[in-house]
């Protein structure tokens, strides 16, 4: 059988849901300087992230998809980072394990729920104004409000529904087969804004559609229907707990402006912005978890 | 802190609201262990070091279902859980 003809019976299928994963590191620091240096890991339903955080304040990170199983995503997470940067394990003094597999890290010293930490990572992102907190996780959404030192005073989270997540806006991805990071943008790419689609079930929003493409829907339009959608499905989570100015979201999905617009316009109010990658927001939040509790420790790494 | 566990799906809002300020020195003696006839409830020390109230995680996707006999249509006038906290940490969102 030739190329072509290989490749006719069995076309090479483009995964346009995938994310980019990225490594970063702060050049202008060298770990070896710092007194404690300390890890989070957040190995979460569809994503993973390390997060170094050296004498608290935010060294390095690698965020990446989680693999088939917690500990191997965890420790590939943690030696991505640690690779770019020249770093072993033992150099590291405290880690702090997040996420739906917090339990399952197996070199870290304590495991905090992502609630907790979210909020703690929200507060360095955004400042310690953040009051209101959406994170827009893989598989689940969390609302969570805390005050100026990033502690949380009331949380909701909805994990039995995948509307509303970052799951849900790869299975549109993947259906309109337009790249996921160019959803947001081309949202906006339509004459008028049209409603939102009707399903709040990612498999019944799915087949919508498809009969919104069959009813001559531009692709751009289905983008923005499932947006508005999305957006109208967590911002009714949010108002269960109520929003206080100083809105921050975290997650894959503060991502996409198709979203994260249609939010603000909702809610009347306009989100924190932040230079930080918006998914490290729990790994960050464990590491400075793991930071605070070396300095009540008194620990410091010896020069 | 108040807590929310539970969740919300097409048929409606499902939460139950654990107050933990109330919840930390329980005045009702962790009543609510016993007064759930699902044993729900169990004590966990929360990110923060409290010893606070929560709902099992293997129910926290079901309370539709595993609270229907509790409510009016099962019999009863008043929640257990609810009348047990005479603290008043715990509320049921529908």
């Amino acid at each position: 059988m030739n190329a072509q003809v290989a490749e006719a019976v069995a076309p090479e299928k483009k995964e346009f849901w995938r994310w980019q994963e990225n490594t970063w590191v702060d050049e202008s620091k060298d770990w070896r300087d710092a007194k404690i240096v300390t890890c989070g890991i957040d190995v979460g339903s569809v994503s993973s992230q390390a997060v170094i955080v050296c004498d608290g304040e935010l060294y390095g990170y690698n965020s990446m998809r989680t693999g088939n199983n917690s500990p191997d995503s965890a420790k590939n997470a943690l030696q991505g980072v640690m690779d770019k940067c020249g770093m072993k394990l033992e150099d590291i003094t405290y880690v702090v394990g997040t996420g739906y597999g917090r339990v399952n890290v197996p070199f870290a010293h304590k495991a905090i729920t992502e609630i907790a930490c979210h909020a703690r990572g929200a507060n360095y992102m955004g400042g310690n104004k953040v009051r209101t907190i959406l994170d827009m996780g893989g598989q689940d959404c969390k609302a969570i409000h805390c005050d100026e030192k990033g502690k949380v005073t009331n949380f909701l989270m909805n994990d039995k529904c995948a509307a509303g997540t970052g799951r849900g806006m790869e299975v549109i991805s993947d259906l309109m087969q337009i790249p996921i990071g160019e959803l947001g943008p081309r949202s906006f790419d339509v004459r008028e804004e049209p409603e939102a689609v009707s399903s709040v079930c990612v498999v019944f929003a799915k087949s919508e559609a498809l009969a919104l493409l069959k009813a001559g829907y531009t692709k751009n339009m289905v983008i923005a229907a499932y947006c508005q959608a999305m957006a109208e499905r967590v911002v009714s989570l949010l108002e269960r707990i109520g929003v206080e100015e100083g809105f921050f979201i975290t997650g894959g999905i503060a991502k996409n402006p198709g979203v994260v617009k249609r939010i603000e316009r909702l809610l009347g109010i306009q989100a924190i912005d932040t230079q930080i990658d918006s998914q490290i927001a729990g790994a960050l939040g464990a590491a400075l978890f793991g930071y605070t509790l070396m300095q009540k420790q008194g620990a410091a790494k010896a020069a | 802190m108040i807590a929310n566990y539970g969740y919300k799906d097409g048929s409606g809002d499902y939460y139950i609201s654990i107050d933990t300020d109330r919840c930390i020195d329980c005045a009702a003696g962790r009543a609510c262990l016993t007064a759930c006839p699902k044993e729900m409830f169990e004590i966990i020390t929360d990110d923060y070091d409290d010893e606070v109230a929560c709902i099992k995680q293997a129910n926290r996707r079901s309370l539709a279902y595993d609270c229907a006999d509790c409510k009016p249509s099962g019999g009863y006038a008043s929640l257990p859980c609810t009348t047990a906290c005479t603290p008043g940490a715990l509320k049921h969102s529908w």
